[in-house]
């Protein structure tokens, strides 16, 4: 999957569980300025969790601040291959 | 005319024992019950451990029928209730019957019973759904079950305010007490969370340590679950030395009160507000506290954050107060852990002995009062707190007296 493809798959989850229009969340976007609080967090990794069937270790989830973070640490554990059970 | 309120009896189920006896010596020695999770087969969760009831036989406590009738968090809701009673000494009459109150609180009841019949149905293509799901899922199921073994034939409810619940519950039994609405009170709580719909969810909410319980300690990642119950036996003080009862302590104040900021971070403001109801409440004033049972689940957030509050009330008389969070060692019991806790502030407060916060290794910047590292203390203590705050940001603070 290209850097762009999941780029465009996770603000399109972003603006999903936010329930803000996709065109607000850019690839630049950091979780403070769409007002993103810890629990809108881990409701956003739960959804990329499913969405890519991989696991976010908790100490991954605590980095985790803005679309790019997300972004690459997804590519990171899709590197990885694919999670057991 | 308010009365004056004290605890004439103790039960405890956890996982530091069966009774209070167990529960309170595991206290006094620093020794926590958290161990690998035994309920659920490994592989399945992001975190391993837990603190659980262990040797947990309900045949041993019901006969047969009777526990088919309760699912665990009911069982040891009445198991704590009855050693509460039989340790108070209580003669019935038909009157003191009409005139006791029972109130519990749960967070979730018997969620074990309905993950199991949901799953039957669900999963397993099984069309029907066991009627007594309903019975033993309903939160009051505890408060019912102590109400039918005993006979009371008073106000009997329950709370739920997720780990606020029991501190709910004892404050209003407390004050059901005081006011004379009640003439005895039977409060506390219970629960059991080891179910594996229940523990994927709190895994999802990433606050359970894969390690251990280290509240206040730098390296803490996060809270332990426990299941278990407890009860105390409420009664105004001079019903209590007529007949001779023994006196574990006073119950001095309830403060209660919602953050209105998030419904799952904490907030000092709120945190501080209920502490100081609390003293209010019972006509103390912050210079009087000198223990304090804290909420300490372990997680960045809360032990942060009730430092923060601790600070902000008490001002320079923080750096004299003591503190641990016995959830080190009976981990977070959800809506049993007021009842848990108010047991162990009371008990400390008669042995002059205040239990310690297991598991801790560093000191924290953000947690800096005296929290008791590891080992208990000798001190006697004249009035303590005990803190729940729960999500839903539903603050509860009792405060205790030693007899």
């Amino acid at each position: 999957m290209s850097n762009e493809e999941l780029t465009e798959r996770v603000r399109r989850i972003i603006a999903t569980t936010q329930h803000l229009s996709e065109d607000k969340v850019t690839a630049d976007s950091t979780f403070a300025e769409l007002n993103i609080d810890s629990l809108d967090g881990i409701n956003i990794l739960f959804a990329v969790e499913s969405e890519f069937n991989i696991n976010i270790p908790d100490e991954a989830a605590q980095t985790i601040r803005s679309v790019r973070d997300v972004v690459e640490g997804i590519a990171k554990l899709l590197a990885e291959g694919p999670v057991r059970a | 005319m308010n009365r004056r309120v004290v605890i004439t009896g103790v039960g405890v189920v956890c996982a530091l024992g069966h009774n209070s006896l167990e529960f309170w010596q595991a206290l006094a020695e620093g020794r926590p019950g958290i161990r690998p999770i035994e309920s659920i087969e490994p592989g399945l969760l992001r975190f391993e451990n837990g603190a659980e009831v262990r040797n947990w036989d309900p045949s041993r406590h019901f006969d047969e029928k009777e526990a088919g009738m309760l699912d665990r968090f009911a069982q040891f809701g009445a198991v704590a209730a009855r050693e509460a009673v039989a340790d108070a000494g209580l003669e019935w009459s038909r009157e003191l019957r009409e005139e006791t109150a029972i109130v519990t609180g749960s967070c979730v009841g018997g969620q074990g019973t309905e993950d199991e019949g949901f799953l039957n149905l669900y999963r397993k293509n099984i069309p029907r759904v066991n009627p007594l799901t309903i019975p033993r899922t309903m939160e009051n199921a505890a408060a019912s079950r102590i109400s039918l073994e005993l006979g009371v034939l008073g106000p009997t409810f329950t709370l739920s305010t997720a780990c606020s619940s029991s501190n709910h519950a004892i404050g209003h039994a407390f004050w059901m007490v005081r006011s004379g609405a009640a003439r005895l009170a039977i409060a506390g709580g219970s629960e059991a969370v080891f179910s594996l719909g229940f523990l994927k969810a709190w895994e999802a909410m990433r606050v359970v340590a894969p390690d251990t319980c280290r509240p206040f300690s730098k390296d803490r990642r996060g809270l332990i679950l426990g299941e278990g119950g407890a009860m105390l036996v409420l009664e105004p003080l001079d019903f209590a030395r007529a007949r001779g009862a023994r006196i574990y302590g006073e119950v001095m104040g309830f403060g209660m009160g919602s953050d209105a900021f998030h419904i799952t971070q904490p907030s000092a403001d709120g945190a501080a507000r209920a502490m100081r109801a609390a003293l209010s409440d019972g006509g103390l004033k912050p210079e009087d506290i000198g223990y304090i049972n804290a909420h300490g689940t372990a997680t960045q957030a809360n032990d942060a954050t009730e430092t923060a509050a601790i600070r902000n009330l008490f001002g320079s008389h923080a750096d004299r107060l003591q503190m641990s969070s016995t959830k080190s060692m009976h981990g977070h019991t959800l809506g049993a852990a007021g009842a848990l806790e108010a047991v162990a502030t009371v008990l400390a407060l008669r042995h002059g002995i205040l239990p310690p916060t297991a598991n801790y290794t560093e000191p924290d910047a953000a947690c800096d009062l005296d929290v008791i590292p590891n080992q208990a203390r000798r001190a006697q203590v004249e009035y303590a707190l005990s803190n729940s705050f729960a999500f839903g940001g539903l603050n509860a603070v009792l405060a205790f007296r030693s007899a």
